[in-house]
């Protein structure tokens, strides 16, 4: 059912050339993720999914409309060829899934390396109730890092290239 | 200020509770869904929701750019500084079991720091994103 309203969406989103639909069109489409992602009980995915796909990125988005133009111009190309890549990847990705395991089979590779060690041993030795929070937080630690410095480095490379002009222009005066 | 009276009288009553929400999902991220991230999303939906309503000047009073800039850059700090003080006590970077006593402890102690690092990190870089996107005149 939420998988049949994302095919829709996507649908929809691919036909509408008002930026302005397209924008709020995303946001649906984060939202039916974040649903997606609940029944899955990916709850904390579910969350940030809500808040940052639904919630920032579509203001942001909006903000950066405001900026450029609301209409998408028209293509000047035939879509043949692009559609014809689109196939064929999407062809080649959906062979490769023939060799996944079964969803939810207990026996996947990816319930028998860490993930065991991780939920037998997380009580005792970080004593978090929410193991994801372990994991994202301790376990992988690292990782978390670099995606705090991420971004970090997205926000230093927002201001450097659009914030402060006014201080540039006034420096390239006096200069 | 008749503009959007009723929109503003709502978002008065909503922003607090916004921000009492992004504080809970914070602290309490050990226990059920949320943490860093998301709290510091949604902290800064509650100052973009600000500066939505009520402009963008009045929002850079309440939030000077620079402060943001300077506490997007002490999460990451401290984040980095829970790692390099996990060290200094005999661990390895962000191992931090040596932070306490008790190596369950010091797990909270480590998590509890880098989770408000992560947060401080992502909430401030969210509100100077907007703020610099809605300050630029196209």
């Amino acid at each position: 059912m939420l998988l049949g309203l994302l095919a829709v969406t996507a649908l929809a989103l691919a036909r509408l050339r008002d930026l302005f639909g397209v924008v709020m069109l995303f946001g649906i489409y984060s939202l039916l993720s974040a649903g997606i992602f609940l029944v899955l009980d990916a709850v904390d995915v579910a969350f940030t999914e809500a808040a940052v796909g639904a919630g920032i990125s579509t203001v942001l988005m909006l903000s950066t409309l405001a900026l450029t133009e609301r209409k998408e111009k028209e293509p000047r190309h035939k879509a043949v060829l692009p559609l014809l890549v689109v196939l064929v990847t999407g062809a080649a990705l959906v062979y490769g899934t023939l060799d996944m395991p079964d969803f939810g089979d207990p026996k996947a590779p990816v319930h028998q390396h860490v993930a065991p060690r991780y939920i037998q041993q997380s009580p005792a030795e970080i004593g978090v109730p929410n193991m994801v929070t372990s994991v994202l937080a301790s376990y992988r630690g690292y990782d978390t890092l670099g995606e705090v410095t991420v971004i970090f480095t997205a926000g230093v490379g927002v201001l450097a290239l659009i914030a402060d002009r006014r201080r540039t222009r006034r420096r390239r005066r006096r200069g | 200020m008749g503009k959007h009276l009723v929109l503003r009288l709502v978002a008065k009553i909503f922003i607090p509770l916004i921000l009492l929400f992004a504080l809970y999902v914070q602290f309490h991220g050990d226990y059920g869904p949320g943490g860093g991230f998301q709290a510091g999303v949604i902290f800064a939906a509650a100052f973009i929701l600000y500066a939505l309503l009520f402009g963008l000047d009045h929002a850079r009073t309440v939030m000077p750019p620079a402060l943001l800039q300077t506490v997007a850059a002490l999460g990451v700090l401290l984040y980095g500084g829970v790692g390099v003080a996990s060290m200094l006590l005999g661990g390895n970077y962000l191992d931090y079991s040596v932070l306490a006593e008790d190596p369950v402890h010091g797990q909270h102690l480590g998590i509890l720091l880098i989770e408000l690092g992560v947060g401080l990190t992502v909430a401030s870089v969210m509100t100077v994103i907007f703020f610099t996107f809605t300050g630029r005149r196209g």
